[in-house]
């Protein structure tokens, strides 16, 4: 079924009663020639990327719970490719640009939002870094632009120009960053494969891996055992604990990152805006909510949930930047599971064992990732070969010294 | 006329008369209103819009569930968007307006949406909006967003201040009603340290809203009697105003208490104080929220929950209606009818579902005038007092990560096993919902953990009370209409929409929530979360258990964003950190710069001189002729001693250190575990077993973390011991030609000559006659060069003391600036070189790293990426035509090739202007950059709009043998 | 967060810095490990999800590293050692 507003229309005049469900609910075959073990953004997207573009529809997801109930369901929605890196990049300008032209591409509407990121910047080292990351955009195709104190004035007035304890000195700003509602890629992705012969098996657990002679054969699941050619996993932070069972042991660790959306308000922030100060990052989503969050933790963690010192850091650095926000009151706090790898950086893999594959290690950064994951993921296990933008994300490039460390803090995930 | 809804009676003090203004009118209420019951007592029932059809909303509840009666409160900066009318204390001087509408409220523009609310069915804009493409940016997106939110910002800053405290105690009570106050008293008068917290004004809970009787006295009377004794007990903390907000890991609560919000003004005091409460045990009695039941147009102003009705017509003596109807399926709900009769109010109907009786339709757009029943009647009420049931405020059972259980008996969702550690749960948040039953359950509770805690004074009887019945029924959704009924009412979710989302294939209860919105507003569906659960349940053919709850997350009720910030707001957002000379660098013409915490001069202006360049060319200069000095305290010192400091030196260290000798210092190059350049300094030989290492300022703290975890964790029985001495010693550069000679001047009876003291020694000494210090020769700027530190509380003194014996030789001080430009010309390494991206190999000190030994990184540095012949490598820069500033940051491309990332050669780390070369330099990294000396390659910087030419040279500018600093 | 310090009581894990698992004092020597080992010590980590060992540091307090065994999905903390204690017991000396 094709979404337009001429549907809207016609079912609207007929009692909204010709819907049809967005995805089927099929029970798993007893073998596919793809599963995909995570039915989150990246699962979701590889699988459609799979259909779409590679013309692969004898795959599977399985998602252990409801479709996008992992970090899809909860973050802070922002797109941009400011990254370093070359080994970053392109790759997220890829995605930026799949981004740009996704609701065309599947017929959703995922609101993608492009009003801009603000990086502030509140010292002259701070400047050259950015400066040098600025440079290093336009060098991949990207936009960026450094503005002055009245640059940024003009955009955002509200924030604290005269009383600041790091004075506001300039910004990074990337018009084409922004946000984008983050349920709504979920749907879109699923429906998109769902359309195209993809079956998406919700509450459906993998248990454990058919492993023979180092070559994966398939999955022991909550449902059953399915077989496939290709195993690809993209669990984010159940990374470990799903490897765990091919007896893998992964250069990541689980942690908590907190958000938090405050009540409905009326246009106030324009694109997303981040404190160079102190961990802090803002944009307001279309319903009004202010939508920030800071650091993480710093603690591993599978709770999904943190503890105060986080929220009071957060808030202060909200009300350092914008005291504004102040009279705005906090409605829901969540917590997600991060991949938090030992670079800051992702993987996108093949493993030691023939036919599983893994995509993981996304940090705190995953959803902006989203589509060109998913394209990645789809071309490696179509082809063989990791897509061009994608080719560093080893996962033993620990091994001969190639990290990609954007914020050069080495291996130590709750510094990334 | 004034107040035409008041009644006798209440908790108001009618003696007490205040002004208000809403929307503009002037208006008269009591002490001990809220700003609803005034409203209500003046005839206002349309108090707002709701969110996406703009239909007329009024206020529903008479508590912090309310959906509806949302206001901006106050005026200009203090202004307060989405505040429950429920919730605001009325204060003489009060001002409030309604949102959410386009025009009066009375003439909402957008009720436009109400008429197309075919169009604008659940998930509507997910299916639209996508063309043509450019019109989702210029168009429909900023019209959404126009439209979205309630309240509204002032943009200025949050005038008010806000605190940050503290508590501990044996027993946390939550809610104060009748549950809390009895358990309270028992755990109070058996020796427990309590807190008892209440989000409302007044203690006592439902007691206040109901007429039942405890202790054989009205239950208001009682709960004012029980806080006026607990209030007088020494081991007891009541804390009304205070909502506990989240249970958080190991005991720890959040509260939020409200000082001034119900204050004209905060008068300078604290708004609000944000606590932090670590009990052993806690107790959640915060009782159970009623809802509603979905029959079309049950939105309209004039709805309300019945315990509302009873509360306002109870405790603050206000009819909500002349004419009052009461929907019920449950035993509860019954009451109204005889609360209302008691008070004179007419009661037009009393419809009790559970006898088959309903309402399916209203009418009253603005406000509610009739009702049509199933059975063809219509029944006029300006008021209809609906109880759905009620469920019990579960919350804080589930912040970590818990959901309740479904049970039948009482029609809601109970409190299941796992609960956060040391929380219990009494009274109707446990299920339990008749009053005698809610008192012996809390008294009984109150006494375990009193127990459990080994505090064995008696908790005395629990009171006596009235006792009564509950029985619910599973009436969710009334039809017979094909009109809208509402299950949110704020963000205006329908039954229809449920039923929508989930033919699309939305079934699961967080799909539903995310499609339909249902309990995403601003009251979090506290009065439509179990209603809709139940309609999702029909609607799938599920049972209500196997649908489940959606995740309970803090805060219970929304939260200030100023309260999480507390004090540390504008230039209290971090400390600000001193070097000993700041105030003589303040006296003396110094402009400041931040470096991390600490505050540096960065330059020291002289009169006429017009810009920061003139001052910095000729502090450089003049270093670089006479003698210049800098405070360098902020530099990391931590003092290493121990017969086996050499060997653990050895060990953090690249390079060798074994063998340093006593009076020697040495540089060290320390790599993190992975081999990457972690930090460099030096590390000076004091005696035998004493030692002194210095960091980069940045790294201060953590190199000190380092050390100390490789002398805990990996080396436990090496015998040395470390101390930061960061803080402790004041600590300058003197550098110049005529340092040796200022300093001869200083040091007390040393022989300073270069053969008695030479490059990279060290020694304890004296200066000025006494003081104790200590001299290094070591040289960032690369002239003949000490640092000589005192004990931190003679910095000031020291700083002057150099200044005045350095006056014969015309000596200045210089900032962070100069010893900049200073070491860039010298090519040495610094926080822009070392950034956590660097090798050895890159900084041409490969070599250092001993293959010798084993010591922290070195194994890994060796990995075959990080010493590639082709890599990265520092080297100098220098503009091809001289005129031109270098920029940091710009990114290296050979002429002639494409500008991207393929072809980058790497970047400008750090430039400035060299007084001695009269022109620009810098220094950064190139690939193969040390082959390439006398070569061109192009500096790319778009974003600073310059793309010049540039020539590779040595990065050491000014006297690459290094001659000046060994003199 | 509150962990029981084996000297002090009871402090607020803010008074701390968060470190990872407790396997990085079991550092190999770094002249005879291979680089297999070096790499596996430095970079893989088993990152259970349940009890887990790890190190934190007591930057606002008494500067002792500290283990904590500490349930990864429920936080729940069941034991804490001073790190030096426990890396003498796994050998670990000069």
């Amino acid at each position: 079924m094709r979404y337009s507003a001429f549907k809207i229309l016609k079912e609207a005049l007929t009692g909204n009663r010709g819907w049809k469900p967005v995805w089927r609910h099929p029970e798993p075959n007893p073998e596919y020639d793809i599963i995909i073990v995570g039915g989150g953004g990246h699962g979701l997207a590889t699988a459609y990327y799979l259909a779409k573009r590679f013309g692969l529809t004898n795959v599977a997801v399985l998602e252990k719970g409801w479709l996008g109930s992992g970090n899809i369901g909860r973050n802070t929605t922002i797109i941009r490719s400011n990254y370093l890196l070359e080994g970053n990049q392109p790759f997220y300008e890829l995605s930026l640009k799949l981004w740009e032209g996704l609701e065309q591409d599947f017929n959703y509407n995922a609101m993608v939002s492009q009003r801009g990121i603000m990086n502030l910047i509140h010292s002259d080292a701070q400047r050259d870094a950015f400066v040098r990351r600025g440079n290093a955009m336009r060098l991949s195709g990207a936009d960026a632009v450094i503005l002055d104190r009245d640059g940024i004035r003009e955009k955002c007035p509200f924030l604290d120009f005269d009383n600041a304890r790091f004075p506001i000195q300039g910004a990074i700003w990337q018009p084409r960053g922004g946000t984008v509602r983050h349920d709504a890629v979920a749907w879109g992705y699923a429906r998109g494969a769902d359309e195209r012969g993809v079956d998406i098996i919700q509450n459906c657990e993998v248990t454990g891996f058919q492993i023979e002679n180092g070559v994966c054969h398939g999955v022991e699941t909550s449902k059953g055992p399915i077989r496939a050619k290709k195993i690809a996993v993209c669990v984010a932070g159940s990374s470990s604990r799903v490897m765990e069972k091919a007896g893998m042991r992964l250069p990541i660790e689980s942690h908590v990152l907190q958000a938090f959306v405050s009540e409905g308000l009326k246009p106030v922030i324009p694109g997303v805006i981040t404190f160079g100060a102190g961990h802090f990052y803002v944009s307001q989503s279309n319903k009004g909510g202010l939508v920030f969050g800071g650091d993480i933790d710093g603690y591993n963690s599978y709770a999904q949930r943190g503890n105060l010192p986080v929220v009071e850091d957060v808030c202060e650095g909200g009300m350092a930047i914008m005291p504004m926000i102040g009279r705005a009151r906090l409605l829901r706090m969540w917590g997600g599971i991060m991949d938090m790898s030992m670079d800051g950086s992702p993987f996108i893999d093949k493993t030691g064992i023939d036919g599983l594959y893994f995509n993981g290690g996304w940090c705190y950064g995953g959803f902006k990732a989203t589509p060109a994951s998913g394209f990645c993921y789809a071309h490696l296990l179509a082809t063989g070969a990791p897509h061009p933008v994608a080719q560093h994300y080893r996962l033993d490039r620990f091994l001969r010294g190639a990290a990609i460390d954007e914020k050069g803090s080495g291996a130590q995930p709750n510094l990334h | 006329m004034s107040q035409p809804n008041r009644i006798a009676g209440g908790q108001i003090d009618d003696k007490h008369a205040l002004s208000f203004r809403w929307n503009g009118r002037n208006l008269t209420g009591y002490a001990g209103d809220t700003l609803a019951s005034a409203l209500l007592a003046n005839g206002i029932r349309l108090v707002g819009r709701s969110f996406k059809y703009h239909r007329p909303r009024g206020i529903f509840s008479s508590g912090s569930e309310e959906p509806n009666a949302l206001v901006q409160l106050r005026e200009g900066a203090a202004q307060e968007p989405n505040t429950r009318a429920t919730m605001v204390e009325l204060f003489d001087g009060l001002v409030a307006t309604s949102q959410n509408h386009r025009g009066a409220l009375e003439w909402d523009l957008l009720a436009i949406n109400d008429l197309i609310s075919p169009l604008l069915s659940a998930g509507f804009y997910y299916k639209t909006f996508m063309w043509p493409k450019a019109f989702w940016e210029k168009l429909y997106e900023p019209v959404i967003r126009s439209a979205a939110g309630l309240g509204r910002l002032s943009e200025l800053a949050d005038p008010d201040i806000y605190d940050h405290g503290f508590l501990h105690c044996d027993l946390l009570v939550i809610g104060a009603g009748p549950a809390g106050l009895t358990a309270a008293r028992a755990a109070a008068r058996a020796g427990c340290r309590v807190i008892l917290a209440d989000e409302d004004f007044r203690m006592g809970g439902r007691l206040n809203a109901e007429t039942h009787a405890v202790a054989d006295m009205p239950g208001a009377e009682w709960a004012s009697a029980t806080c006026a004794e607990l209030a007088s007990m020494p081991n007891v903390r009541m804390m009304p105003r205070t909502t506990i907000y989240g249970a958080f890991d190991h005991g720890i609560y959040g509260g939020i208490e409200r000082k001034t919000d119900h204050l004209v003004d905060s008068a300078g005091k604290p708004r609000q104080v944000l606590w932090r409460i670590m009990s052993k045990r806690a107790l959640l009695c915060a009782g159970a929220t009623e809802r509603s039941i979905a029959f079309a147009n049950n939105d309209r102003p004039g709805v309300m929950l019945a315990g509302g009705v009873r509360s306002y017509v109870n405790r603050y003596g206000v009819a909500p209606g002349q004419q009052v109807a009461v929907f019920t399926n449950n035993s509860d709900g019954l009451r109204t009818a005889a609360d209302l009769e008691a008070k004179g109010i007419a009661v037009s109907a009393v419809i009790d579902a559970r006898k088959g009786d309903a309402v399916i339709d209203t009418s009253g757009r603005k406000g509610l005038r009739s009702l049509r029943l199933n059975d063809g009647r219509k029944i006029s009420a300006d008021c209809l007092a609906v109880s759905g049931g009620w469920s019990p405020n579960v919350n804080l059972t589930c912040h970590h990560r818990g959901r309740p259980v479904w049970n039948d008996s009482i029609m809601g969702f109970v409190p299941a096993g796992d609960l956060p550690p040391g929380l219990s749960v009494a009274g109707a948040a446990n299920g339990t919902m008749t009053l005698a039953s809610v008192i012996a359950e809390a008294h009984d509770a109150a006494k375990m953990i009193a127990c459990d805690l080994g505090h064995a004074r008696g908790a005395g009887v629990a009171p006596t009370s009235s006792d009564e019945t509950y029985e619910a029924s599973a009436i969710w959704h009334v039809g017979g209409s094909p009109a809208r009924a509402w299950v949110d009412l704020q963000n205006d979710v329908t039954t229809k929409d449920i039923k929508q989302s989930m033919e699309e294939g939305f079934q699961a209860v967080e799909h539903v929530k995310r499609y339909t919105t249902l309990g995403m507003a601003t009251d979090q569906g506290k009065t439509s979360n179990t209603l809709g659960i139940a309609i999702m349940a029909a609607a799938s053919g599920n049972a209500i258990p196997d649908t489940g709850t959606t995740v309970y997350r803090p805060p219970y009720t929304p939260v200030s964003i100023g309260a999480f910030a507390g004090r540390a707001r504008g230039k209290d957002f971090r400390p600000f950190r001193l070097t000993p000379s700041h105030e003589w660098a303040l006296a003396n013409g110094a402009d400041f710069v931040e470096t991390g915490m600490w505050l540096r001069a960065q330059w020291f202006k002289r009169p006429g001189e017009a810009g920061w360049r003139d001052s910095v060319d000729r502090e450089v200069a003049m270093t670089r002729a006479s003698v210049g000095i800098c405070d360098v305290t902020t530099l990391g010192k931590i003092d290493i001693q121990g017969r086996d400091a050499a060997e653990f030196l050895n060990r953090v260290y690249s390079n060798p250190f074994l063998k340093l000798p006593v009076g020697k210092v040495r540089y060290g190059l320390m790599l993190r575990e992975d081999g990457i350049v972690y930090d460099d300094g030096t590390c000076a030989r004091l005696a035998e077993t004493h030692y002194v290492m210095t960091t980069t300022t940045a790294n201060a703290g953590t190199v000190f973390r380092k050390l100390e975890f490789a002398r805990q964790c990996l080396w436990p029985d090496l015998d040395v011991h470390l101390i930061s001495t960061t803080d402790g010693w004041a600590q300058f550069a003197v550098a110049g030609p005529n340092s040796r000679a200022l300093l001869s001047k200083v040091v007390d009876s040393m022989d300073l000559s270069n053969e008695a003291f030479p490059f990279m020694a060290c020694s304890e000494c004296r200066v000025f006659g006494g003081t104790p210090a200590r001299l290094f020769r070591i040289s960032f700027s690369g002239e003949l060069a000490y640092e000589i530190a005192v004990p931190a509380r003679y910095g000031h003194a020291m700083m002057g003391a150099l200044m005045q014996v350095g006056e014969e030789f015309n000596a200045v001080p210089y900032g962070t600036e100069a010893l900049g430009v200073m070491r860039i010309e010298k090519g040495h390494a610094a926080g822009n070189e070392l950034n956590g991206q660097t090798t050895a190999h890159m900084l041409g000190l490969g070599g250092m790293v001993s293959r010798k030994k084993d010591s922290i990184g070195s194994k890994l540095s060796e990995r075959p990426e990080m010493i590639r012949d082709d890599g990265l490598r520092l080297v100098g820069f220098r503009p091809v035509d001289r005129t031109q500033m270098l920029t940091a940051g710009a990114h290296f491309l050979e002429k002639g090739a494409p500008a991207d990332m393929a072809h980058d050669k790497g970047w400008m780390t750090s430039v400035a202007y060299s007084p001695e070369l009269g022109h620009s330099i810098g220094i950064g990294y190139l690939k193969r950059g040390g082959e390439r000396f006398g070569e061109t390659v192009r500096a790319y910087s778009p974003v600073r709009n310059q793309d010049i030419m540039v020539e590779i040279c040595s990065p050491h500018h000014i006297d690459p043998e290094g001659e000046r600093q060994r003199g | 967060m509150i962990i029981e310090h084996p000297l002090l009581g009871p402090r607020d894990a803010a008074e701390f810095v968060y470190l990872g698992d407790a396997a990085m004092i079991d550092r190999p020597d770094g002249m005879t490990v291979d680089d297999t080992g070096m790499h596996d010590y430095m970079y893989l980590r088993d990152n259970p999800a349940g009890d887990i060992r790890e190190l934190w540091y007591h930057e606002q307090g008494d500067r002792s590293w500290l283990v904590v065994t500490r349930n990864t999905i429920t936080h729940e903390i069941t034991k804490v050692e001073l790190a030096r204690d426990v890396a003498r017991r796994s050998g670990r000396s000069r």
